[in-house]
């Protein structure tokens, strides 16, 4: 007995390591990007990068209408995502549950969440761009909602799926309308996942360069215009990091550090927020 | 052990009133998930402003019964009912019938406490304000006499805007029963109020069934044969879907007309 006690222990400390070896092998390359990230950023970031623009090749200058330009077109994109996606969750999860046209519904927002972000700049550009004539803000958010509808309506539809059958049943016992159930009890049960959903979407949308490549393109100076090509980090990353000139080198790694601290901060946040609402706040 | 349950019943209990118009009458129910049957044929009548028990082992269908007095169970596709339950002389199984009116009349509390993600107050407001409108003061008072009549007002009166999850489990028992009395239904369909709750909570909340029946008319579901005995006035006895004895619980309880009930109720099986 004592041998195959023994054999176990070999075999359980054997997993052990392996794994222990593995996830090293995968965190080893995460922490290699970051430091570089930071090795390279950290020396540009100053406050300069939020008070001037973009600048031509060879002279100082700042990321202030990218990170604006950013900031804008994922704002709009957001709000044009956010209701669409939880009530699509909604439909799915308390509507339409099994029937003909949830589990088609379920199917293609499958298929659009891992549809390459390329493919879906390409269609704005097709049925948007090229239709108005010209590069826009409204076009690079019309894009990026479209990639962050399929994650808000998953996340919507698994959290109100953990809502327990008898919290539904106490509501309706009442005889409260499906929606009132709905909007006043179910939801507000898992708003902290719900909210969780939304942030990670948005963690999703900031770094994504293809789409916002063929819609906002991008822009040299100060562009509050929505309808006009509106500067933007991605894009100014992928223009900058590619060129000879050392500043704009410099700044397209002051910009990927910003991009990714930002990412950082909001996965931090959604998660603190989802701890919060799972422990029943 | 029947004899003692029912001699411990308090004296101040009313004796049972001779038969009256029922508050609602089942015919010929049959109820089905999918293609399986779980109640078949059932007949009974549930008295106004008595308790009726509903016992008998697991997956009997006690639960399934109680559960189509409200027609809960339309919530989900592939359960239904035929047959007849008259409510207000109206048949509730028909088609056409407003069932969150239905649903406003006849209240349930479940298994397991539930309150809803919101304050005490708000918790009781939820279901009040559905139906009728109130002024903030009116509202309040209702909340007031609900949590009393509950006998909750001593304890929650400190608590109305914490949250109801915050209660302990027998707090939170009491306020679902707060909740589903504020509305004044006509009809209380209570489904093993105290199974999860400790001997004082389950205490409490008999006394409490005792004394809403003054006002309401009570259909409870126990798996538990001395709360049945000690709390209700009808009792009927199930077993695998099929109502074996209904009638007065010390009849029942005392001389059961079936060997079946005999065996139940004197822990032969289930």
């Amino acid at each position: 007995m004592t041998l195959i006690y023994r054999k176990r222990l070999f075999v359980n400390r054997m997993n052990l390591v392996m794994s222990l070896l593995t996830m090293g092998f995968g965190m080893s390359f995460l922490l290699w990007i970051l430091w570089v990230l930071f090795a390279n950023g950290f020396s540009a970031l100053s406050p300069t990068l939020f008070t001037q623009m973009t600048p031509p090749p060879g002279s100082a200058g700042g990321l202030a209408n990218a990170i604006y330009g950013s900031v804008i077109i994922v704002l709009v994109a957001t709000f044009i995502s956010t209701p669409i996606g939880i009530l699509a969750g909604i439909y799915l999860a308390e509507y339409g549950k099994d029937g003909l046209v949830a589990n088609l519904t379920r199917f293609i927002n499958d298929i659009l969440l891992s549809a390459p972000s390329i493919v879906i700049g390409l269609f704005v550009y097709t049925v948007y761009v090229m239709q108005v004539g010209h590069f826009s803000g409204w076009a690079g958010s019309f894009a990026l909602a479209l990639i962050a509808i399929p994650v808000v309506v998953r996340t919507t539809e698994n959290m109100l799926h953990l809502v327990p059958a008898s919290l539904r049943e106490a509501a309706v016992a009442l005889g409260a309308p499906m929606w009132k159930v709905i909007l006043m009890v179910t939801l507000k049960a898992v708003r902290g996942g719900v909210i969780t959903g939304v942030l990670l979407a948005v963690a999703r949308m900031s770094g994504e360069t293809a789409p916002l490549l063929f819609t906002a393109l991008n822009n040299q100076f100060w562009s509050g215009d929505m309808n006009a090509p509106m500067a933007n980090l991605p894009v100014v990353i992928f223009q900058f990091a590619m060129s000879p000139f050392e500043d704009w080198k410099s700044l397209a790694w002051a910009a990927a550090l910003l991009i990714t601290l930002t990412v950082l901060l909001i996965n931090i946040a959604a998660r603190t927020l989802f701890r919060q609402a799972a422990a029943g706040r | 052990m029947n004899p003692d349950a029912v001699a411990a019943r308090p004296e101040t209990a009313a004796p049972v009133r001779p038969p009256m118009a029922p508050k609602m009458s089942i015919r010929n129910l049959d109820f089905f998930y999918g293609r399986f049957q779980g109640l078949k044929d059932i007949n009974l009548d549930v008295a106004e402003r008595q308790v009726t028990a509903f016992i008998g082992p697991s997956g009997c269908g006690k639960s399934t019964l109680l559960r189509t007095l409200n027609r809960m169970y339309s919530l989900y596709p592939g359960h239904r009912a035929t047959g007849e339950i008259t409510f207000d002389g109206e048949n509730i199984l028909a088609d056409g019938v407003d069932i969150n009116m239905l649903r406003a009349k006849v209240g349930m509390v479940f298994q397991k406490p539930t309150p809803f993600p919101m304050s005490i107050h708000d918790n009781i407001a939820f279901g009040v304000s559905l139906y009728e409108s109130l002024s903030a003061r009116q509202m309040d008072e209702r909340v007031e006499w609900a949590l009393t009549k509950a006998a909750m007002w001593n304890e929650a009166k400190d608590k109305l805007k914490q949250s109801g999850m915050a209660l302990s489990g027998g707090q939170q028992q009491r306020l679902c029963i707060a909740r589903a009395v504020a509305v004044k239904p006509e009809v209380l369909l209570l489904d093993e109020p105290t199974s999860a709750l400790d001997p004082i909570s389950t205490a409490k909340i008999e006394e409490l069934i005792t004394e809403l029946k003054e006002d309401y008319t009570i259909a409870i579901v126990t798996h538990n044969m001395q709360q049945a005995a000690r709390v209700s006035d009808f009792t009927a006895y199930m077993y695998l879907g099929e109502l074996i004895e209904f009638g007065a619980t010390d009849d029942l309880f005392l001389k059961p007309k079936r060997k079946e009930t005999e065996d139940y109720i004197t822990g032969r099986f289930g």
